[in-house]
């Protein structure tokens, strides 16, 4: 009896152990950007809304911004772009919006419909700025402070709650105490 | 018959076709054979239990094109590993590298192994020092 009562209490609290672990990990799904704490990658691309000149990222260096990796093809991009055009008239944070392997004339319809929130679009057609911001799904929004470091990356669609909460209170130091 | 022939060969051609996601063809058969090894090894973030190899979604095959473009350029496994990890971090790695937060991993199944010895080592030797003891008891009750 008791030579087998002792493997499965051994079993249970493993079981109870890893169950409670995953049930009440923050991180569940979520895949942590190795890029937090390290500098933005640096890149020149078409720019969509101004397609005489190219938009380079380090025009960006010196201020808070915001970089979010959209396509017309992403059905939660469509969710989340009423609190991006929201964000953006509050003028609380510029946003660069990366058009992420996506049809430019598709993507110029969608912002003349839709509204464009964006400072900048530039225009990442073959996905390798994606593959340096270590994107995986779109949406995904990055934070970038004033040195050009990337300070906090969200996966998936943005909420008013979120933006406030992760993104503009992060630049007014009003989160420094909190995180 | 001819019909059930051609339905075979349909059904054969088609398979065939829909389990061809990769089609890269790395002039230098060694190169070849890197390519096809290290794209096995990289996991695809989107669908996350597939390699990049098995994958058909977009991103799959821009991360093949840069594995591609990397060995065409002369880099090293270890030095594609490095580029992948260093964006997407170790969960793109199939293969955990050994560090002090995988260590257990790696140390774990020779632990457990150990073990298993120590315990099998153990009843062995009290199974025939009781068969020396009773030499007639063949099948005695060892439960005790």
């Amino acid at each position: 009896m008791n030579r087998f009562l002792l493997p499965l209490a051994g079993f249970a609290l493993l079981a109870i152990v890893l169950g409670v672990g995953i049930r009440h990990s923050k991180t569940k799904g979520v895949v942590v950007s190795p890029l937090i704490g390290r500098p933005a990658p640096d890149y020149v691309l078409p720019n969509l809304i101004e397609p005489a000149e190219k938009f380079d990222s380090r025009s960006m260096k010196g201020r808070w911004y915001v970089l979010n990796v959209w396509g017309t093809w992403c059905v939660e991009c469509r969710a989340e772009h009423p609190v991006l055009v929201e964000a953006q008239r509050s003028g609380s944070l510029p946003i660069v919006g990366l058009n992420w392997k996506d049809s430019d004339e598709e993507a110029r319809s969608w912002l003349a419909a839709l509204g464009n929130p964006y400072v900048a679009v530039p225009v990442d057609a073959e996905g390798r700025i994606a593959i340096d911001y270590g994107v995986y799904g779109a949406p995904e929004t990055f934070l970038v402070d004033p040195q050009g470091v990337i300070v906090h990356k969200h996966i998936g669609p943005l909420s008013a709650e979120i933006w406030q909460r992760d993104f503009v209170n992060r630049t007014t130091g009003a989160a420094r105490t909190g995180s | 018959m001819i019909a059930r022939a051609m339905l075979w060969v349909f059904c054969a051609a088609w398979a065939g076709a829909a389990f061809a996601i990769d089609t890269t063809q790395l002039p230098d058969p060694r190169l070849q054979a890197r390519y096809e090894a290290l794209t096995h090894e990289l996991r695809c973030m989107q669908c996350q239990n597939q390699s990049i190899a098995d994958s058909p979604v977009g991103l799959a095959a821009d991360l093949r094109r840069e594995v591609a473009e990397q060995l065409t350029a002369g880099r090293t496994d270890q030095q594609v590993r490095d580029y992948m990890s260093a964006r997407y971090g170790d969960f793109i790695l199939f293969r955990p590298r050994v560090s002090g937060r995988t260590v257990w991993l790696w140390a774990l199944p020779g632990v457990l192994l150990a073990g298993g010895a120590i315990v099998a080592w153990r009843i062995v030797r009290r199974r025939s020092a009781l068969a020396a003891a009773e030499p007639d008891a063949d099948s005695g009750d060892l439960d005790t």
